[in-house]
């Protein structure tokens, strides 16, 4: 094989990787959420189908795929069908700009860890987090449903307020990158906690150089993904299912698969911008030469245990904490986060401006 | 620097990768959507198709109208939101710019601010 083949044959493996990543965390994040919470509610959860019950999300997956694929009679009939495929492909394509991985040296070029390298990284991140809003709103007003309307009400009202917030808190942290491309944030963040000897430019974790901008998002990120506490477009004890009450079979599964694999994006994203990306304490003291098959390896691990800290602090919360009211948290998004994500971004410009 | 980065490598170039991705993603959503017609139970009534609406049987249609309240949250949103996209530019270059640029943002920020203060005044962001 050529060089060119090697790169491209090595292109299509990563681009798999990354697919399965986000595939391939919905069944195990759906088992960790259902025992995790029996866990805390001293239950057992699923332990029959399989060892451990580890088969228990495939069985469901066979068991919704095999049911009956109901649409209502007054419902519109192409926006109901399109509504869950537009909640889901967004959170997936997030998945794609997200770098996994230290790039290493393939066939005489550079691969890559991240499928798409894009210089505006972080805007495309934002929109495409805010395409949601659509399949959430249509599926509910498309099901011509009082619960599914009310539902997809608040969840785009609650989405769009959310966002604003974490939009902002983005900014702070620009402010102390200087720069849109999400590989280059990780390549700035290479000390856990400290400047830069040369350009004396902060090199630690942005977390600990913006740590109310961290606050902020991971509580926007909550928002934004509809968990728990701010899981009202489907408050259960309210509107029945919400936005997907009227939804059965796989229609209704594609709603929480974007919901798990927003979850995972959502960390991701925060994994980068926050805490490093792929770096971690000691990584270049190991032996492993950077630029090599081993090291993009040893960092694609490091991202999937911050990822996986982060995924078990969102099932860990959505077991503890009760659910906001509405007023509440049109309240907290709009006269506490905002006006801090504000002031955030002033604070942190005039230190920087000032330095 | 950004601009430098746009000038060395064609913009749409980087985003190619894209392509052959959302092409799995979108076969992976049809499939999932088409595989329940074909394997699924199909047997149809009056109740069964009637929208749900805890058992009672449905009265009137759910197309009516809704507090205004969401609409001004969507207006409001979208001030904000093009205030941030405006901001991001400061915010790439802050070192160039200076004190005269962090004047120039604060200056922009409390015009915005002003606004979220009337809206807050005015009750938009009290729900009930």
């Amino acid at each position: 094989m050529s060089d060119t083949q090697v790169y491209y044959l090595a292109f299509l493996v990563k681009l798999l990787v990354v697919f399965t990543l986000a595939v391939g965390l919905v069944p195990i994040l759906v088992y960790a959420e259902r025992r995790v919470s029996a866990l805390m509610q001293f239950r057992w959860g699923p332990n029959r189908v399989g060892p451990f019950g580890l088969l228990q999300p495939f069985a469901d997956m066979v068991k919704l795929l095999c049911k009956e694929d109901l649409v209502p009679e007054r419902a519109s009939k192409v926006l109901f069908t399109i509504a869950p495929a537009l909640t889901c492909i967004p959170p997936f394509l997030v998945m794609s700009f997200i770098p996994v991985a230290p790039s290493f040296a393939l066939a005489g070029r550079e691969m890559k860890g991240v499928v798409v390298d894009s210089p505006v990284g972080i805007l495309l991140l934002l929109a495409l987090s805010s395409l949601t809003v659509y399949g959430l709103a249509i599926g509910g007003w498309a099901s011509n449903s009082k619960y599914s309307l009310l539902g997809g009400l608040r969840s785009s009202a609650q989405m769009i307020s959310y966002e604003l917030a974490m939009g902002i808190s983005v900014l702070a942290v620009l402010c102390v990158s200087g720069t849109l491309n999400l590989s280059e944030i990780i390549y700035r963040q290479t000390q856990f906690f400290g400047y830069d000897a040369q350009s004396g430019n902060w090199a630690g974790w942005n977390i600990f150089a913006q740590p109310l901008a961290f606050v902020i998002f991971l509580v926007a990120a909550f928002a934004e993904t509809n968990r728990l506490p701010f899981d009202l477009p489907e408050a259960e004890s309210e509107l029945v299912g919400g936005y997907h009450t009227e939804y059965s079979s796989m229609k209704f599964s594609l709603f929480f698969m974007g919901e798990y694999i927003g979850m995972v994006g959502i960390s991701s994203v925060l994994v980068v911008l926050f805490l490093g990306g792929w770096h971690f304490p000691g990584m270049n003291s190991l032996g492993v030469q950077p630029g090599t098959l081993p090291f993009t390896l040893l960092g694609l691990l490091v991202f999937l245990a911050k990822i996986g800290v982060l995924l078990f602090f969102f099932i860990h919360v959505r077991w503890t904490l009760p659910r906001f009211r509405y007023d509440q948290l049109m309240r907290i998004g709009w006269k506490v986060l905002l006006p801090l994500a504000l002031l955030n971004v002033l604070v942190t410009g005039a230190v920087v401006a000032g330095s | 620097m950004l601009m430098f980065a746009f000038q060395q490598t064609s913009a749409v170039a980087d985003h190619v990768p894209l392509l052959p991705y959302l092409l799995i993603v979108l076969g992976l959503v049809a499939a999932l959507l088409t595989l329940p017609l074909l394997l699924g139970r199909k047997t149809k009534n009056a109740v069964k198709s009637a929208s749900y609406e805890c058992g009672v049987a449905p009265k009137g249609s759910a197309r009516q109208r809704f507090s205004v309240h969401f609409y001004l949250v969507a207006v409001l949103f979208i001030l904000f939101d093009i205030e941030a996209v405006f901001l991001f530019p400061w915010a790439l270059n802050i070192q160039g710019l200076g004190l005269a640029g962090f004047v120039e943002a604060v200056v922009f920020v409390a015009v915005l601010g002003l606004g979220l203060g009337y809206a807050w005044r005015k009750g938009v962001l009290d729900w009930q």
